[in-house]
């Protein structure tokens, strides 16, 4: 029961956040603020209570530690199933998390109708969190378009004006919501193949996860179900060439959106991967790892060279971003223990730094009203705290020891060094791009002779706690990585065992 | 045959719904007034909708050898006659504004839906054509009823002229049919001749393809589509909602028997052209829409091209077909009627010129806020958002295709509603855009259609979280999985 609570939270609270705004904008963001708080209350409850190490999973049968079973339309098979194992238990602490900071972030930022941009953040989180518990295929494929229709609203009606006019946030949100939306109907393809395949074998039409796993496929059926679904992840993840939505998504959202997507959004895609993916198509995706890899690298590099050529900060942090999960593609096709943990702690640091870095570029833009790095310069002394916080994300971003990121990049590049030596050489010097377009940023925006020598507003508390805990949690990761890999190792293992008794 | 009692039972639907106008006519003769004339038609409709109940409790007869009364007549009969009565609804409120006589139009509306039920009832060229043109003919005097606005007159013209020509195709492609065969009757024609050698007679050929084209033309199927957008346009929104779905309902219903029950849609050539006219239809709809500023042409294509989705499901045509179909022509008419519902409230009462361009939109949820949720729910439903029943329909389609391994089609589809999305999307935040708030313009009436809109978007939401209901109710209907 309790996993269906932690996807109606959100959704209730939406609705409830909506129509406080009746009464005053401040109740509705208190509201939004309280059901994000619960549903982060609730998973780190679900963490300390339940038993997620390796050692009690082995002992368990199933894979799951909670499950939720409903049927729903039993005609095609379809019931509501979810379930929880570490991995969704850790991407569903990360969404408590990042929609807690989302909602902080906006407090000031949406003035106008903020009661129906709360219901359109929480909705969103809602479909978020179906997408990271639902295992029934027909189930994840309705969270995951339930996901895209808030953060298309959240562009559109709540986002900035574009520096040229141009490509203002319509654009930004249409380009959004039809890449998105082909890489789902694309995936509804290759779901239905699948299920339709199973059909033909068992005579019973089922969306369930267990079923479909075991379906017999050829091995170009196989290819070419694994594309579909890779296809729809990589537009989400974004993987390069499909990418070239999420600058201009992140340069025209308002921050909670960039918050969200950054955070949020594009995790879902790597969980797909691991969830779904590789478990469903073991064969092909083995045979098509070294494309995946190729493709991971590419983005690391073309991610990089295109942060430096920016003059748009958000836009700049997008591209970090798909730089950044060039790093996680790289890993999942690693199918090494090692990789794959490193996948997952990559998604959770990944997920904070990103959104602690889009979180300052909205402090910046609320004070300078401008995101163009060459209006900024010389920031260290006019806003107070600010610089130091960017200096340590910014440090984060480009892998620093002692912080998340490294832990995940590292254990990422450990892990495929074994499957792809050269591959991960070259990767590893994405890491020294990472440098460059990091400190690149921080001198742009915060070093060199400043524009006006008067100060701006210093960070107000709110901003502060929020920058405050996200860089603790960050250090935490990356100091004392081991409950998080405690954590997901069950699943890694499990995934892992899986793939090497079929590829073998 | 002698016509026992209870065939006129079975027909009762057929005959109450034809004894509608004549008793409207005749209140209008003694006292002309608008609330009773209303009164009048809803309760013919809905008597007619109840005495379904009993219909369907008779065992599928036919009624001479014109007019059959089984499972899709009934089911269909439904469906058309719920549309009628939300039409009449719809028309009410709006037509309040018009300056003229007022209570023909329910006259109209009535004869067309008993030429809509004779279509789905009909076994029998006759009553196709019959059907056809009493359905019709009331069409083109209810598309010209606001005859004052230029729009108005050049739709109904269009239309006059182009749906003539098409029934001319329908009648040559009968006629050769009947050169060949000898006989009218769709059994006849099945029991005439079998499936190969149908396919080997050029002059049977024809004239099914000329048939077909005749349809094609009423259910607005690319290439024969060039007439939806100004038709659409010029007529009054509550006709633009009964055009859109009774007519192409009752065409589709009687499409599908004639496919089902002769040679013809075992025709592989037959099946091919199908799938064209699908392909077309989709990029055709899709692609212009992307242009349109005004709503109704919007619609109007957006209409074409579910239907291109829907022909997908024919093409299929294997077990899972049939039930794809008919699920998807109940949620298009939800969805249709949903959208012209909206812009029907928002053009009430007629003054003149119908609220249809995107732009008088703008704001609307800040100013009439169910209305918008409304107009958004169906719009996402048009799109096939998860959550809203067009998501279902449209995964029922794409489940029969991928069952027939129809690749290139399915590739349209995707390519289609890719397109769809990105006008449908741009209509629904256009009503969420800022407009200073000015409380004078929210709106706090409470009308009767507003029931209605909400019941429509109700149902498509529960169909969209809970489809299980609505399939059972096909299956029981003997409309699912044969």
């Amino acid at each position: 029961m309790i996993l269906i609570w932690i996807i109606l939270i959100p959704f209730i609270g939406g609705l409830l956040s909506w129509q406080g705004e009746r009464f005053s904008a401040e109740l509705s963001r208190w509201i939004a603020l309280a059901s994000m708080a619960l549903v982060f209350v609730l998973a780190m409850s679900l963490w300390f209570e339940g038993a997620y190490t390796l050692q009690t999973a082995a002992a368990q049968q199933g894979q799951w530690q909670l499950e939720y079973n409903f049927p729903w339309i039993s005609r095609l098979g379809v019931s509501f199933h979810l379930a929880l194992d570490g991995l969704s238990l850790i991407m569903v602490i990360l969404t408590g998390l990042i929609g807690v900071v989302a909602v902080a972030c906006s407090w000031k930022e949406i003035k106008n109708h903020a009661g129906f941009f709360y219901l359109n953040l929480l909705w969103s989180m809602s479909g978020v969190l179906g997408v990271f518990l639902a295992i029934d295929l027909f189930l994840f494929f309705v969270f995951w378009e339930i996901m895209l229709v808030p953060t298309y609203f959240l562009i559109a009606l709540w986002g900035h004006r574009s520096a040229d006019g141009k490509r203002d946030r319509f654009y930004a949100a249409n380009k959004f919501f039809i890449f998105t939306q082909i890489g789902g109907l694309i995936l509804l393809i290759s779901i239905l193949a699948l299920v339709f395949i199973n059909y033909q074998h068992t005579g019973q039409l089922s969306f369930a996860y267990d079923t479909l796993r075991a379906t017999p496929l050829t091995f170009t059926t196989e290819y070419l179900l694994m594309l579909g679904f890779f296809i729809a992840f990589a537009i989400k993840l974004p993987v390069f060439p499909l990418h070239s939505w999420l600058p201009d998504a992140h340069a025209q959202a308002p921050t909670g959106g960039s918050v969200d997507l950054a955070g949020l959004l594009l995790k879902t895609a790597a969980y797909g991967l691991l969830r779904f993916s590789l478990p469903f198509f073991p064969h092909a995706s083995a045979a098509f790892a070294p494309i995946a890899m190729s493709l991971g690298l590419v983005g690391i590099i073309y991610g990089a060279m295109m942060a430096f050529v920016q003059t748009d900060i958000k836009r700049l942090v997008a591209y970090t971003s798909v730089s950044h999960m060039g790093f996680v593609l790289i890993g999942v096709f690693s199918f090494t223990t090692f990789a794959l943990q490193g996948v997952i702690v990559q998604m959770v640091a990944h997920g904070i730094s990103a959104a602690a870095l889009f979180i300052i570029c909205g402090i910046v833009y609320e004070r300078l009203h401008t995101r163009d790095l060459r209006e900024m310069g010389g920031l260290w002394g006019r806003i107070a705290y600010l610089p130091s916080i960017s200096l340590f994300f910014a440090a984060a971003s480009l892998g620093l020891p002692g912080l998340g990121n490294f832990v995940g990049e590292f254990l990422i590049l450990l892990g495929a060094f074994r499957v792809a030596p050269w591959l991960t050489a070259f990767a590893t010097g994405g890491l020294i791009l990472a440098s460059v377009y990091s400190l690149w940023m921080m001198q742009k925006a915060f070093y060199g002779p400043a524009k006006s020598e008067e100060g701006l507003t210093p960070l107000n508390p709110r901003e502060l706690i929020i920058l405050l805990s996200l860089m603790l949690i960050l250090l935490v990761i990356g100091v004392y990585p081991q409950p998080l890999l405690n954590t997901s190792a069950a699943t890694v293992k499990l995934l892992q065992n899986f793939l090497l008794s079929v590829t073998q | 045959m002698t016509l026992t009692s209870s065939h006129f039972i079975s027909l009762l639907p057929l005959l109450l719904t034809a004894a509608t106008p004549v008793l409207i006519m005749l209140l209008i003769a003694f006292k002309r007034h608008h609330g009773l004339s209303v009164a009048l038609s809803l309760t013919g409709l809905f008597l007619a909708l109840i005495s379904l109940c009993w219909v369907a409790d008779q065992t599928p007869r036919s009624i001479t050898s014109l007019l059959i009364v089984d499972n899709l007549s009934w089911f269909y009969s439904g469906l058309i006659l719920l549309c009628a009565l939300t039409s009449v609804g719809l028309t009410h409120s709006y037509i309040k504004g018009f300056l003229g006589n007022k209570e023909e139009i329910y006259i109209l509306l009535t004869i067309a839906s008993t030429g809509a039920l004779v279509m789905v009832s009909s076994q029998h060229m006759a009553t196709l054509f019959l059907g056809l043109e009493i359905l019709s003919v009331p069409l083109y005097g209810m598309v010209a009823y606001t005859f004052r606005s230029s729009h108005s007159l050049e739709g109904a013209f269009k239309y006059l002229l182009l749906s003539a020509t098409a029934s001319a195709f329908l009648l040559f492609g009968m006629a050769l049919l009947y050169a060949e065969l000898g006989t009218l009757s769709f059994s006849g024609i099945s029991g005439a001749l079998s499936a190969e050698a149908f396919g080997k007679s050029p002059i049977l050929m024809a004239g099914a393809a000329m048939m077909l084209a005749g349809l094609g033309f009423k259910l607005s199927l690319a290439p024969f589509h060039l007439w939806t957008p100004d038709v659409y346009q010029g007529a009054p929104a509550p006709v633009g909602g009964f055009l859109a779905t009774v007519s192409k309902v009752a065409v589709f219903a009687v499409l599908m028997r004639f496919l089902a029950e002769t040679p013809v849609g075992a025709q592989e050539r037959i099946t091919d052209i199908f799938s064209v006219i699908a392909a077309l239809s989709i990029l055709v709809g899709n692609l212009l829409a992307l242009q349109q500023a005004n709503l109704k042409r919007l619609l109007a294509y957006s209409s074409i091209a579910h239907f291109g989705y829907l022909l997908v499901a024919v093409v299929a045509s294997n077990s899972l077909s049939n039930e794809a179909i008919n699920l998807y022509l109940i949620i298009y008419t939800l969805s249709t009627l949903g959208t012209f519902g909206v812009v029907t409230l928002v053009s009430s009462p007629f003054n003149g010129q119908d609220t249809d361009h995107v732009s008088d939109f703008q704001g609307l949820f800040w100013k009439r806020p169910y209305l918008a949720i409304v107009f958004t729910i169906m719009i996402l439903s048009l799109a096939g958002i998860p959550l809203t029943a067009g998501f279902i329909g449209k995964f029922f389609i794409m489940s029969a295709g991928v069952t027939s391994h129809l690749w290139w089609l399915l590739a349209a589809l995707v390519i289609g509603s890719a397109i769809g999305i990105y006008y449908y999307l741009r209509v629904i935040v256009t009503l969420y855009m800022n407009t200073p708030i000015k409380q004078s313009m929210r709106y706090k009436g409470f009308s009767f259609n507003g029931v209605i809109l909400i019941l429509l978007t109700a149902t498509v939401l529960f169909i969209g979280i809970y489809p299980q209901p609505m399939l059972d109710l096909l299956q029981a209907a003997g409309l699912g999985i044969q």
